[in-house]
């Protein structure tokens, strides 16, 4: 594997902060409608971080007038202009899969010190 | 497999080939054989692996020892070879289509749902033992026999299989190098035939 991993090295995106699952963060993803290229801004908790290398992606889940949304990002597209990590949450594993069966004051994360 | 990232953000899934360096180790003609190929070698091997007939062959052409031969017909451009060359990979342009056949994975002695693709028995509705039978598999008094090539269970994969229409994604000279749209028949460090 490792010479598929040097051919793909320079694809790999270095401008993104640290952030794992627990994590709150804002995913600044390019849009093109049409013509039209815009921004979108998806903000909510990392459920996972799952692959490696350039085929790496993560979850983000957040909840969005009471209905939950999840949205799979690949870590290493170019389309992410920007990755916003705004609170790191501490939490126990790797997979939080169990936020999507809990809402409210349940699916709170307390934030990491 | 692994993928590509175009400049738009689209993820192009890709296998990564090592295509070559390859050898012309021999230029089969009308006049001589009744047909026109060209018979390449790959994989440089030590002396020891191969036997003294074949080991000659390498030592007439004076290029190192191959393990991997095979002949293809419809090579364009047949005169312009000869026996001795060297073929590297910049004989693909990324934007061409390909095929690509090898031997795919072996699967071991597999029932018809998925050696064949049957649809097996339903689940429920008081069925028992019927969820992946091959369901009849003739007729009855007349003919009083199984017709051959009827599709039931047995050995599965290692087969010659052949993708076409793949398209070359990236070609690296310097490395010998192919990316190929989509996936290729066989296991992983498997032997697979590219042709244009």
């Amino acid at each position: 594997m490792s010479k598929i991993d040097a051919l793909t090295a320079a694809q790999l995106r270095t401008d993104l902060p640290d952030f794992g699952p627990g994590d709150t963060i804002a995913v600044h993803y390019k849009v093109v409608e049409g013509e039209k290229q815009r921004i979108q801004v998806f903000q909510g908790v990392v459920l996972q971080r799952r692959g490696a290398g350039v085929g790496e992606t993560f979850t983000v889940r957040k909840v969005s007038n009471g209905i939950g949304v999840e949205r799979i990002f690949p870590t290493h597209s170019p389309n992410i202009a920007k990755i916003e990590h705004l609170r790191s949450g501490k939490v126990r594993r790797a997979k939080l899969f169990y936020l999507r069966k809990l809402r409210g004051k349940a699916a709170r994360i307390a934030e990491k010190r | 497999m692994t993928r590509v990232f175009t400049e738009n953000g689209e993820a192009i899934p890709v296998t990564v080939i090592q295509a070559g360096p390859c050898y012309v180790t021999a230029v089969r003609s009308i006049e001589k054989n009744g047909y026109e190929a060209v018979q390449l070698g790959y994989g440089e091997v030590t002396e020891k692996a191969l036997n003294k007939p074949k080991l000659g062959l390498f030592k007439k052409l004076n290029i190192r020892p191959l393990r991997y031969l095979k002949e293809f017909r419809y090579f364009p451009e047949l005169s312009s070879v000869k026996p001795g060359d060297e073929l590297r990979v910049d004989v693909f342009e990324v934007g061409d289509y390909v095929k690509v056949s090898g031997k795919s994975k072996g699967k071991g002695f597999q029932g018809v749902v998925k050696r064949h693709g049957f649809g097996g028995g339903p689940k429920t509705h008081g069925q028992s033992d019927r969820l992946r039978a091959p369901g009849s598999i003739g007729q009855s008094s007349y003919p009083s026999r199984v017709l051959k090539g009827t599709r039931m269970a047995g050995r599965t994969g290692n087969k010659n299989v052949s993708v076409t229409n793949l398209e070359i994604v990236k070609v690296d000279p310097e490395n010998n190098i192919l990316m190929v749209r989509g996936a290729v028949p066989g296991a992983r460090n498997g032997i697979v035939y590219i042709t244009k």
